[in-house]
């Protein structure tokens, strides 16, 4: 299992996009002393009109990056959460939200060095969402669909109970709409603040792409950065068609404990997406923009040939 | 009687130190008249006993690990002597090659013609080597596919013995993609048309132990885990030590005792008294009658009925107490 430890904001368009968090700009403490202010925040504050590119360490206009969905000049995909995924995926950035199903919080009273609770609550504030999984239906390129997107921001992505009730709802909406699903991986890994009930979701989440099997629904996974752990070891890899974002880590085992393992250094592009696609386990790799197209081609072929089944 | 290899854990220290004195007291006899020492004998086979007893009823979860991990604790080949008969060792997952961290074949249990597979940890340094410490590549994972695919054909029951670390985290194991594997094989225990009961009868190491407990019944030894995360990675990553393992151990639940309160595992197999590791024989013959009147009761279920059974038993764990 890899470290599920959520990026630093620096990394993460996330704390610098306007349109997925409220601003907090004009708060009390600039008012008072403004230079307070920017020296606390100076590095990641969302007004941050610059952003650093984590390849390349080259500064980038914002209101440019925004317009090229979070990729930056040299290619590298950046993290985005649910509210860009969906905006980017469904046709004119319309879709309906669906809630996922609320669970036991912190079911074992676990304390690290902080307790799980007190984890939850900072991720809440900092990404506005409940946990890590958002589910939103609309058109794919005119193929309606069910979207399940995974937040890195909230705790690493990792896979808990309420990730597995997310994912079981999204699979579950898609056999009411007679849709697809469409999963958009991202995660360190399971949830080890909940235990073995998070090693559960693993066979939870796989029980539930059998109903879309069943039902004969397309299963379409879209691997992005990072996706390793028992996500991977799960719904990540039993998708229909599985596509991934470029340069995308995607393993069971991450680095750092490959590395101790074999006390060696890893190869250069060992794990990405193109790794991946060579070894026979992604079948596209497919930039940001041209996504929802790919997508719905794969959807609405797919679709078709079901109905024509059916009919 | 005592041998040179017997493994003692930290906390059965005292034991180890009485049944020196007893191994020292069978010496001393050979050479005196028979029955000198018979009463001392006894009153230190009592006291040992006692004391294993009482050590043994109040492990913690991190002396429980350690008693997971014992290196004489019952391992799949041990089960699948004491409980398999005309054992048919199937091997290779026809991809790429055969991995001997899981050993599987055809048998039969109590009479009944069965597919059984499970970790295998090894013993000593070469069969240690030879089965990986029990680290599962995905040709492992992929042979236990194969294996269950087998089973469905010919309608055999699946029987499968989880005792893993976890599976292994090496290039190699990557490149062929450990992650579809794992998920192919625990997709496969859970699409199974014929019963399927895991044991978990050391350690339930992860996604590398899931990939085999996708069953309709899955049985815990009194002293197993089975767990997320070793408490040692867990400790490594949210203390960035290791040295939080016990603490770990207790926080992420992991014994066989939280496990059934969460209803993650069924129903607990109890080991003699100092452990399965200190009477196997009896262990096993302990596991054989739970899993002989499990396989009776699945045997009523047709093929809808037990994927149906296995869907409810996993959609059910964390919504019961929700």
């Amino acid at each position: 299992m890899s470290d599920p430890t959520p990026p630093k904001p620096a990394d993460d368009p996330r704390t610098t996009a306007p349109s997925e968090r409220p601003r907090r700009g004009s708060g009390w403490l600039s008012k008072i002393a403004p230079g307070v202010r920017s020296l606390v925040q100076r590095k990641d504050t969302p007004d941050n009109l610059w952003v650093k590119c984590p390849e390349t360490g080259e500064m980038i206009y914002r209101a440019d990056l925004d317009a090229a969905m979070w990729v930056t000049p040299s290619g590298h995909h950046m993290r985005i959460g649910p509210g860009l995924r969906f905006q980017y995926t469904f046709d004119a950035g319309r879709y309906d939200s669906v809630t996922a199903p609320g669970v036991r919080e912190d079911p074992l009273g676990f304390v690290d060095q902080k307790p799980y609770p007190e984890r939850l609550s900072a991720a809440r504030k900092a990404t506005g969402a409940r946990d890590t999984v958002a589910i939103g239906f609309g058109d794919i390129h005119r193929t309606p669909a069910v979207a399940m997107v995974q937040d890195f921001a909230f705790m690493g992505g990792s896979l808990g109970m309420a990730a597995g009730e997310g994912f079981i709802k999204a699979a579950e909406t898609a056999l009411e709409r007679d849709a697809p699903l469409v999963a958009f991986t991202a995660a360190g890994g399971a949830r080890m603040q909940e235990g073995a009930l998070s090693l559960m979701q693993m066979a939870r989440t796989t029980l539930a792409i059998q109903q879309l099997k069943a039902a004969r629904l397309p299963y379409v996974v879209v691997l992005t950065d990072p996706t390793t752990g028992g996500v991977t070891a799960s719904y990540a890899m039993l998708g229909d068609v599985h596509l991934a974002e470029p340069g995308a880590l995607i393993g069971f085992a991450g680095p750092r404990v490959i590395e101790q393992t074999i006390r060696e250094t890893l190869p250069e592009g060992f794990q990405r997406s193109e790794y991946l696609m060579d070894h026979g386990m992604v079948d596209q790799v497919v930039n940001r923009r041209e996504l929802p197209q790919r997508l719905g081609a794969v959807l609405s072929i797919l679709m078709q040939g079901r109905n024509r089944k059916a009919a | 009687m005592s041998t040179p290899t017997r493994h003692y854990l930290d906390f059965e220290r005292p034991v180890a130190e009485i049944e020196s004195k007893l191994d020292e007291l069978a010496k001393l006899s050979a050479s005196h008249e028979p029955g000198v020492f018979d009463a001392e004998i006894e009153a230190l086979r009592g006291r040992a006993e006692r004391f294993r007893r009482d050590v043994y009823g109040r492990l913690d979860p991190w002396q429980k690990t350690q008693v997971a991990r014992h290196p004489d604790r019952p391992h799949l080949g041990d089960y699948l002597r004491g409980l398999v008969e005309d054992f048919v060792e199937l091997r290779g997952d026809r991809v790429f090659g055969d991995d001997q961290a899981v050993v599987g074949g055809l048998g039969r249990f109590r009479g009944t013609a069965v597919a059984v597979l499970g970790h295998e940890k090894g013993r000593d340094t070469e069969t240690r080597l030879k089965h990986n410490f029990g680290m599962a590549r995905p040709e492992g994972y992929r042979k236990a596919v194969r294996l269950m695919d087998l089973a469905e054909r010919f309608g055999l029951p699946v029987l499968t013995f989880v005792d893993t670390a976890g599976a292994y985290p090496g290039v190699g194991a990557e490149e062929r993609g450990q992650g579809e594997a794992i998920a192919r094989s625990t997709e496969r225990g859970l699409t199974l048309g014929t019963p399927m009961i895991t044991t978990i009868t050391g350690e339930g190491g992860s996604g590398g132990a899931l990939a085999l407990a996708g069953a309709n019944k899955v049985l815990i030894l009194e002293h197993s885990i089975y767990s997320v995360i070793s408490p040692e990675a867990g400790s490594s990553i949210l203390f960035r030590d290791r040295a939080q393992a016990a603490h770990m151990a207790r926080s992420m639940k992991i014994t066989a005792q939280d496990l059934i309160g969460l209803k993650i595992v069924d129903c607990i197999i109890a080991e003699p008294t100092g452990g399965a590791h200190a009477d196997p024989a009896a262990a096993i013959a302990a596991v054989g009658d739970v899993i002989e009147d499990e396989l009776k009761a699945l045997s009523m279920l047709t093929a809808e009925g037990l994927r149906q059974q296995r869907a409810e038993r996993f959609y059910a764990i964390g919504r019961s107490f929700g």
